[in-house]
């Protein structure tokens, strides 16, 4: 089964890439599964069924959007692999900017909004750096020029990509998009394999359920903001 | 630039003077944070002084520092951002919607304008899709686009991957929230353009020539007039955009010169390609593609009687035009006012 990894902010359009990717790719009805991890609440698993694409849906709740999807991504390869799959794709919201839920040697994809913000490409960190193609949304409404300086913040931190701009509506541009997800290699297994960058360090006492503020209640992993006198 | 050469670049020349040379490389040290580390010396000693931890966050230790700015550098370094020469283009024929062949073969030159016209939903935007991303029969089409009358292979595609074609339609809006001047500031700078000073001059100029009402250069771009938006993306794709190729989805009734602005991207050895049921840009192409049921039925030349007719319809254009102008004015309409 081939695995990929697309992941990027939330609103992005993800989901739209994803349904004119697997609709473009031609493959049977049911050889291709989701799996969608998200946050809270999610409603693109009825857009999936709407496209009869089988879909599994789970929550972060109040874990790390990335260490939950660490901790579950081998049991959604099984998954897959069990369903009989010739394709797994993961879908995932980087909600902090410093997401990177990326494997080596898994083909992954960053979904950007070209509507975002020229600059946002330069914020995004791991999640867009590290990305085999960066698939960039909504950019049939804005002119040619943006276009290009948008690609140009992409490739500022990432020059190894390949950028393509997906219409999530008409479809228009997913077809170069699967060509590149051709190169996606057969796995059995993620057991051993390696993230492309650490996980949002975390557990300190606010991981853990504390509300209270102030000094005496921070303990754990902690990284304090400089304040310079005036 | 080869490696050897990117690595003195850090080693021997002061950021300082990097800066002036390659005002690039504030890009680059913004993006990893590195805005505040001393500039009087080389990025090689210099980031001796620099916070491992920040550089961790980034995922990178000194060294790391010093290959991802070669690789910057080696990104954005002119000769990598060429754009691949277009002499020209063919469109081998695949199927229509009912899967019969459409048995034609049509080559377009650098500076031909080509017309794109059928019934709405004819499979007009398909033709488009299939040109921009160089189809190789591999498409629900089946067109073949062959670029200077060879086949591409997948890394061929990838390579030129959105370097070839520029696409304008009516939806296009500016987003930023920059100035006319910053705007095209930024865009010569992401094209890497050399003078950009002067390039920035006349792509303002040319926009106003087409535009009906002038705009000034600090003009915010996104309080431009439909008009005004449609006549800078324009002369910005004449000018700053280098794609060869220039995919044109409907631009009619825009408020701007729409002859003169086809002409300005033909003139500038651009290949131009506009879907469109507008006579008088219609008309103004060399070639006019018909498509009817996803197939291209025909490939008309222009007609001598077609080229006199067309001053007819610039006729009939101008006196719109006029209308328009007046009612713009608040005058009254007057039946004078239709006659030629």
């Amino acid at each position: 089964m081939k695995l990929i990894t697309i992941a990027g902010p939330p609103s992005s359009g993800k989901t739209s890439v994803i349904l004119k990717l697997i609709e473009c790719m031609g493959l049977p009805i049911g050889s291709v599964g989701v799996v969608k991890f998200d946050c809270l609440t999610s409603f693109d698993n009825l857009r999936y069924q709407e496209a009869n694409i089988p879909i599994q849906t789970g929550f972060s709740g109040k874990i790390c959007p990335d260490h939950y999807f660490v901790s579950n991504i081998d049991d959604a390869v099984q998954w897959g692999i069990r369903s009989g799959f010739q394709m797994l794709i993961t879908e995932s919201a980087g909600l902090c900017n410093r997401c990177s839920p990326y494997i080596n040697g898994i083909f992954s994809v960053c979904v950007i909004d070209s509507l975002s913000g020229t600059n946002t490409p330069r914020k995004i960190g791991p999640l867009l750096k590290l990305a085999d193609v960066v698939a960039v949304t909504k950019a049939d409404i804005i002119s040619q020029a943006e276009r290009e300086v948008f690609a140009f913040s992409i490739k500022q931190v990432n020059s190894h990509a390949r950028v393509v701009f997906v219409n999530g509506i008409t479809g228009q541009g997913s077809f170069l998009l699967a060509k590149y997800l051709q190169q996606a290699r057969d796995i059995q297994t993620l057991r051993d394999m390696k993230l492309r960058f650490t996980t949002p360090a975390a557990v300190c006492s606010y991981c853990t359920g504390e509300t209270r503020i102030g000094e005496s209640h921070q303990m754990g992993m902690m990284k304090k903001m400089e304040f310079k006198e005036l | 630039m080869i490696r050897k050469d990117l690595l003195a670049l850090a080693n021997d020349i002061s950021i300082e003077d990097l800066l002036i040379e390659h005002p690039i490389v504030a890009d680059f040290l913004a993006n990893l944070r590195l805005d505040n580390i001393p500039k009087q010396l080389p990025l090689s000693l210099a980031i001796e002084e620099m916070d491992e931890d920040i550089l961790q966050e980034f995922g990178l230790d000194k060294f790391g520092v010093l290959l991802s700015f070669c690789e910057f550098m080696e990104t954005f370094s002119t000769a990598k951002n060429q754009n691949p020469a277009v002499a020209t283009l063919t469109i081998i024929g695949g199927l229509n919607k009912s899967g019969e062949p459409e048995n034609i073969s049509l080559t377009i030159s650098s500076g031909e304008i080509v017309s794109i016209v059928g019934p709405t939903g004819s499979g007009k935007s398909r033709l488009l899709n299939d040109i921009e991303c160089l189809a190789q029969g591999d498409t629900p089409t089946m067109r073949r686009i062959l670029v200077n009358g060879v086949e591409l292979d997948d890394l061929q595609r990838f390579e030129m991957e959105g370097k070839l074609v520029a696409q304008l339609s009516q939806n296009m809006n500016f987003v930023m929230d920059l100035t006319v001047r910053e705007f095209l500031y930024l865009h010569a700078k992401s094209r890497l353009t050399v003078d950009a000073e002067q390039v920035v001059e006349k792509c303002f100029l040319g926009a106003n020539a087409l535009a009906g009402e002038k705009f000034l250069l600090d003009t915010k771009i996104t309080q431009l007039s439909g008009g005004q938006s449609r006549a800078l993306m324009i002369a910005d794709t004449a000018y700053i955009s280098n794609s060869p190729i220039v995919l044109i989805d409907e631009i009619e009734n825009a408020g701007i010169d729409r002859r003169q602005a086809i002409e300005l991207l033909a003139q500038r050895e651009k290949l131009v390609f506009i879907s469109t049921h507008d006579p008088l840009l219609a008309l103004g192409a060399d070639k006019r593609i018909v498509i009817k049921n996803g197939g291209i039925i025909k490939i008309l030349e222009i007609t001598q009687a077609e080229k006199q007719s067309l001053n007819a319809i610039e006729e009939l254009d101008n006196i719109l035009q006029n209308l328009r102008h007046r009612l713009r004015e608040g005058d009254q309409i007057t039946v004078d006012l239709l006659k030629a």
